[in-house]
């Protein structure tokens, strides 16, 4: 992440990350995993499911586990788990 | 496609789900799915032991809910969720019964029970999923179909007015009325448990896209339908059912709206008919 001006407490904060998980052969392309993540984490694969949907890939590193994407996926199909936190 | 990226931890919805019968039968962009997994993961937040959970549902897309849990859990028949419910809240108090149904099943074909239950405060927690149409049948015209809207039967149109549903269960005599949308997961998460939590009759509305049997007809994909919960909904929480009908030119009203104490069916039925019963109740709670 960048900042205009380093915080102060920057050494003290921990930023949760989080590792997507994805079960490509329950997804069933509906894209709002991909639409609606605030990080814009997900995009969609150019490779077919065995149902014949592009399920979603991950595309960059900013996850930060909400998991909006665990909630919201109607297959349960995507989810996220903690990965270890770094500093700002 | 291979398995290579199935990963070696498990979905943590997936204790509560017979996974054995995934995929589920709901379409590509319907919110049935979005919702059952808000209402689980409720569920799960809770704390309570699954075994003293019971989900009913009626018939319908949605109605599949109760099939797809892995708790005890009814498949009634048409309409009558709410009546399958009762019996179960009357004949074992202890059980938190969840109705989850759609809007044709609970407030159409069982629109009767529907409002019977809310005067009479039965303890249970109502969810109903609103997608404007009888998905599972072909798209007919429902209760709740906006006006205007096409439909399978009314092809140039719905000439009649829909029902508002929250305004029904108020005026009926429902404690706890809410509405969400199945993009407001979370928000529909903490109802949910808030509702289980709580004594009474709770009614939540849940509004969600059905892009194949509603969506087709009326140029409206399942992305579309978010966009539309998402911009042009307002979130007030103890607003006036009365103004909460679904327009979404003018704006849907979200939020919870009423939240009423008051003594439950089968505890007023209990104090009045076994006496002896709540007095040792009384007496082992201190």
């Amino acid at each position: 992440m960048k900042y205009w001006r380093v915080p102060l407490d920057s050494n003290e904060v921990q930023v949760s990350r989080g590792k997507v998980h994805i079960i490509e052969e329950r997804c069933k392309g509906c894209g709002y995993c991909i639409e609606y993540c605030p990080r814009e984490v997900l995009e969609f694969s150019k490779a077919y499911n065995a149902k014949g949907y592009h399920p979603p890939v991950v595309r960059s590193e900013d996850c930060l586990n909400c998991h909006y994407c665990e909630l919201l996926c109607p297959e349960f199909a995507i989810f996220s788990v903690e990965a270890i936190g770094e500093g700002v | 496609m291979k398995n290579k990226s199935k990963p070696d931890v498990p979905h943590p919805l997936e204790d509560l789900v017979r996974m054995d019968r995934i995929p589920h039968i709901w379409c590509s962009g319907c919110g049935t799915g979005s919702v059952f997994a808000s209402c689980l993961t409720a569920i799960k937040q809770t704390g309570i032991d699954y075994r003293r959970f019971t989900m009913v549902s009626g018939i319908g897309c949605s109605g599949r809910g109760a099939g797809y849990i892995n708790i005890d859990s009814f498949h009634t028949t048409h309409g009558r969720a709410i009546p399958f419910a009762s019996g179960i809240k009357m004949a074992n108090p202890d059980l938190n019964v969840i109705v989850f149904s759609g809007d044709g099943d609970l407030c159409a074909i069982g629109g009767n029970h529907f409002i019977h239950a809310a005067r009479r405060n039965m303890d249970l927690t109502v969810v109903c999923i609103n997608n404007f149409t009888y998905g599972m049948t072909g798209g007919q015209v429902a209760a709740t179909t906006p006006f205007g809207a096409k439909s399978a039967t009314t092809s140039a149109g719905n000439p009649e007015s829909p029902f508002n549903l929250p305004l029904l269960a108020y005026a009926a005599g429902a404690t706890y009325v809410a509405r969400w949308t199945m993009l407001h997961s979370r928000d529909l998460a903490d109802a949910i448990k808030e509702s289980i939590l709580r004594k009474g009759f709770s009614f939540i509305e849940v509004l969600s896209p059905c892009p194949i049997n509603y969506g087709r007809r009326n140029k409206e994909k399942a992305l579309d339908a978010l966009r539309k919960y998402q911009k042009n909904t307002i979130v007030k929480n103890g607003a006036n059912p009365a103004e909460a009908d679904i327009d979404f030119d003018k704006g849907v009203i979200l939020g919870k709206f009423i939240d009423i104490d008051k003594a439950t069916c089968d505890e007023s039925y209990r104090k009045m008919y076994r006496p002896q019963e709540t007095a040792d109740k009384q007496l082992k709670t201190g």
